[in-house]
């Protein structure tokens, strides 16, 4: 696999053109960093500071840095706030809030100078640091007073910080007091008491703390109407409204939450008058009958999706040949996790692309769509199992950990314009009226063939499904030419699919001759590090976005109308590249260089300026 | 009409012949015992008058798995991958609850590859009839030992089999499986009377069909041969069938008897040939399975029944109408919907 030209992959510790000093007062545009320990409640609280600064309206993200563990190990949750819309991680760090005394000291001695650290007073950190801004706050005595209730102080103790911090950057009191109110909504008592915490926490800063750091929040209108949603519900909307009937699961990190959250959601839309289901939810003993469910179902009519990680790709491998061979649709959502192996579990990659394209033995390929954002997670939810019925084959929809399990801004989502579309299904009437059917002959010339469903009440409906050889009747065969000739039309249907499924996004063209292409969620660092090489180096770059495989013409077009392309992923190997190779007429290949991210943190703009001007020599 | 003298053809109660639930020309070996199950289900498919429409045939790989080929061709069949097919039937019962599955394994494709998705399928009852074809070896790939090979039995080649076998009848009893029993394929009237009763059945019916392998596992040694079943077949109960659409006036013995009312109306009559024999108790039926196998009896009949345990599609509360066909309406919630999903979020 290519790893061509593949720059550093980090930039960290460069000075960055945007560093701020404490005399220029730096409003909306800042990256804080809390760090405590999982299963302290801590993500409450955090949700209470990022909800609050998008309700001040100014556009703001959310990363959850969390290890694969219940309770007890530390945990970084980054919160950024930008006025110009950045929404990707950002390397540096502007703010941290430590409250984690096992990382204390290596959390303020990573800190760039000059950068504000909120900590627990008896910490001291400042012994380790004279050139941060420190904030000491007795987090303990504060958390002691307002709540009388020992074992509720570990919840409590967080919420001090956001009225710490909402004091200090001038957040409204009274948008943090809706933020809190909003998420104990159901519980009166709990946000009484969280409110309460709050207010002690802005009140401590407000009395004791003296501000000589320059961050601040003030009030823009740039959230107006946006929504904020993770990935993971996004996916589970997208597969509601495109009328899923069968979903079975396994759980797995970062995943389960698809299924979850789907599950929340039928139980509350999904229900006749009467009472019952139109849909059925099945948790599998493994991701290898999880896979076989979703084909039977598909078989038999339903519209069936699954979802999983990297590992339970690999097991459906052999299922997923099946589908492809015998021509079945079904949807699998694949969120993305740090693989080889288990990997990390709670860390991020675009480490599937190339398995998932050829996933089992023989000439397998598969439709991937690939969204970028919680609203393209509802779209092509909706689009995926459309495209599995037309196409009658399994439809991979590849998100990841940083794009299901975080929280995104969003504009809100669109109802489907289209109605459902089923595909090619004969009815009785239909046989009636034609005789009879072959299943797996290209009637329409494009590659599709026709099918039945199993129940349909003619005695020329059934037709004989399998794995091994079959010829245009389903026939069973191992004459060469029908095994070729069916292995030539799902060729031709590939090549259809093309022209079905979404077109890539081209952000750029014809501004240069060097061309940036990405997908899913680099998108964000990509549109940020594009503009800090025109800012920086008054480079302009041209930008196409990949949305699905097959690749679509316009792909070819872009690679074909520059001198260079740069492909941006998160993964070691280049996969994307890989796979454009595969795609790409053999003079257009040696166009292409890799612009890689791969520790298991979403990707950032300055590690693909860098890695950028670097190999153009800037 | 060519003349009015010809005789007019035996039908079922939906005026179907016999031949209407036929399939292709086998292609296993001549006297496999797979042939003769799959004129089994022919005959009780016929005599039952199940539209061969309402069928979905369901089955794994080796030879067992290719016999669905073999019957009702008018029924939709799906020959899927190895040890796998309880989770495709699964699915596609879930897409259409209302028809009637019938699942044919082997002895490879469910005691070995499909041992996990074989325990849950038994534990969650899905309304499947499960055939295992059972002959102790792999037929497709030349003749090695499968996990129900009984302990001492000899391959051709003179390899005997020293782990013992999986009881899969003890297993799917204690796995939760509401209908579970052993026949032998060239017991013509017992295997027919068990699958028409596992035609009314509701729930997981699974059957171990010792079904020897003429080609690989039907010599001297081999304890899955013709001959060494007609040796030590020992039947636990006789069975008799009165389906829902027949007379049931016929008399029993309920001393010596059970009768069983099936979740179709049907009745499946139980005489006892064995002493304690009760097919409502899941404890004496695995004991006297142990038994005969300490005995060197191969126990055949029907040994656990449970007409009344929830099936896993009716846990599952669904509507009525498959899932597979309802229309857009009943699938798609409205815009209305979406926009206070939205609301919720902003």
């Amino acid at each position: 696999m290519a790893t061509i030209n593949a720059g550093a992959p980090s930039a960290q510790g460069e000075p960055t053109h945007t560093l701020s000093t404490s005399d220029k007062p730096v409003v909306n545009d800042f990256s804080l960093q809390v760090a405590t320990v999982n299963g302290s409640g801590s993500q409450s609280a955090n949700n209470v500071l990022l909800r609050s600064i998008f309700a001040m309206g100014i556009p703001v993200s959310g990363k959850n840095l969390f290890p694969s563990n219940i309770a007890g190990l530390p945990t970084w949750y980054t919160i950024r706030a930008s006025k110009h819309g950045y929404v990707a991680r950002k390397e540096d760090i502007d703010l941290l809030i430590a409250m984690n005394p096992e990382t204390a000291q290596e959390d303020i001695e990573s800190l760039r100078p000059g950068t504000v650290a909120i900590y627990e007073e008896k910490l001291n950190l400042r012994q380790f640091r004279d050139d941060v801004i420190c904030y000491p706050v007795p987090f303990d005595q504060i958390t002691a007073e307002v709540c009388p209730e020992a074992r509720l102080r570990k919840l409590v103790r967080n919420m001090v910080y956001v009225g710490v911090a909402a004091q200090l950057l001038s957040i409204d009191p009274a948008v943090v007091e809706e933020s809190v109110r909003r998420q104990f909504s159901t519980k009166k008592k709990a946000a009484d008491l969280n409110w309460a915490a709050v207010q002690a926490g802005y009140d401590f800063a407000a009395n004791s703390l003296v501000k000589t750091d320059p961050y601040s929040v003030e009030r823009m209108h740039l959230t107006e109407g946006k929504i904020i949603i993770d990935g993971n519900a996004a996916c589970a909307l997208g597969a509601m409204f495109a009328g899923v009937t069968v979903v079975t699961w396994y759980p797995i990190t970062p995943s389960s939450s698809v299924v979850e959250q789907l599950i929340d959601y039928l139980k509350e839309y999904r229900l006749e008058p009467d009472g019952k289901a139109s849909f059925a939810v099945v948790q599998a003993e493994d991701e290898l009958a999880a896979i076989g469910m979703v084909l039977g179902a598909g078989w038999g009519g339903a519209r069936s999706m699954t979802a999983t990680s990297g590992p339970g790709i690999s097991l459906m491998a052999e299922f997923a040949g099946l589908g492809y061979f015998a021509e079945i649709p079904g949807v699998i959502f694949d969120i993305q996790r740090v693989g080889p192996s288990t990997g990390l579990p709670t860390r991020t990659l675009q480490g599937d692309i190339l398995s998932t394209a050829v996933l089992s033995h023989g000439d397998t390929k598969h439709v991937l769509l690939l969204p970028c954002s919680v609203k393209e997670c509802f779209e092509f939810g909706i689009a995926a199992f459309d495209l599995a019925e037309l196409l009658q084959t399994p439809v991979f929809v590849l998100s990841d950990l940083d794009l299901g399990m975080n929280n995104w801004m969003s504009d809100r989502f669109d109802y489907p314009e289209k109605p459902i579309n089923r595909g090619k299904v004969l009815t009785a009437e239909d046989l009636n009226r034609l005789g009879g059917f072959a299943r797996y002959k290209d009637v329409d010339g494009d590659g599709i063939p026709y099918r039945t469903l199993p129940g349909t009440n003619h005695p020329k409906a059934s037709y004989f499904t399998r794995g091994s050889g079959h010829n245009a009747e389903a026939k069973y065969s191992e004459r060469p030419e029908d095994y070729k000739g069916i292995m030539d039309r799902l060729a031709h249907k590939f090549e259809t699919a093309r022209t079905l499924v979404p077109a890539p996004q081209i952000v750029a063209n014809g501004t240069s001759k060097v061309g940036i292409i990405a997908f899913g969620t680099s998108d964000y660092a990509v549109l940020e590090s594009r503009d800090q090489l025109k800012k920086e180096y008054g480079v302009a770059t041209d930008y196409l976005r990949i949305r699905a495989y097959p690749f679509a013409k316009e792909i070819h077009d872009f690679v074909a109308s520059h001198d260079r392309i740069y492909v941006v992923e998160q993964n070691r190997d280049a996969q994307m590249l890989s796979l454009l190779k595969l795609d790409l007429p053999a003079e257009q290949i040696v166009k292409l260089r890799s612009i890689l991210h791969y520790n298991g943190l979403p990707i950032d703009a300055r590690s693909i300026t860098t890695q950028y001007t670097q190999q153009e020599e800037l | 009409m060519a003349t009015s003298s010809a005789p007019t053809p035996k039908v079922n109660r939906l005026g179907l012949q016999v031949l209407d639930y036929r399939g292709g020309k086998t292609t296993l070996c001549a006297g496999c015992g797979h042939n003769a199950i799959s004129e089994r289900i022919i005959d009780a498919m016929y005599e039952m008058g199940v539209q061969p429409e309402r069928v979905m045939k369901l089955s794994g790989i080796g030879c067992s798995s290719k016999s669905p080929a073999y019957f009702l061709s008018r029924s939709h069949s799906f020959n899927s991958v190895h040890g796998r097919m309880p989770s495709v039937a699964t699915g596609a019962l879930l897409a259409n609850k209302n028809m009637l599955g019938l699942g044919v394994s082997g002895d490879g494709d469910t005691a070995s590859i499909g041992i996990g998705q074989f325990v849950h399928l038994m534990r969650r009852n899905l309304p499947l009839i499960y055939i295992i074809e059972d002959n102790g070896v792999y037929g497709l790939t030349k003749g090695q030992f499968s996990a129900t090979a009984d302990i001492g039995s000899k391959l051709k080649s003179g390899v005997i089999n020293d782990l013992p076998p999986i009881d899969t009848c003890s297993l799917a009893i204690e796995l939760g499986a509401t209908f579970v029993g052993r026949s032998f394929s060239g017991d013509k009237k017992q295997l027919l009377t068990m699958l028409k009763a596992a035609i009314s059945h509701n729930g997981t019916v699974m059957l171990d069909v010792i079904s020897p392998c003429v080609t690989f596992n039907d010599h001297e040694g081999s304890t899955k041969s013709y001959k060494y079943m007609q040796e030590h077949e020992e039947a636990i109960s006789e069975a008799g069938f009165v389906p829902s659409f027949e007379d049931i006036s016929i008399d029993y013995d309920p001393g010596t008897t059970y009768d069983v009312e099936m979740h179709d109306g049907s009745h499946l009559r139980l005489r006892k040939l064995h002493d304690d024999y009760d097919p409502t108790d899941r404890v004496a039926a695995v004991k006297a399975l142990m038994e005969a196998h300490a005995n060197g009896e191969v126990l055949t009949g029907v040994f656990y029944i449970d007409p009344h345990k929830p099936a896993f599609t009716d846990m599952l509360n669904m509507v009525d109408d498959p899932l597979a066909t309802l229309s857009e309406e009943r699938t798609r919630p409205s815009k209305k919907v979406l926009d206070e999903i939205m609301a919720e979020h902003s």
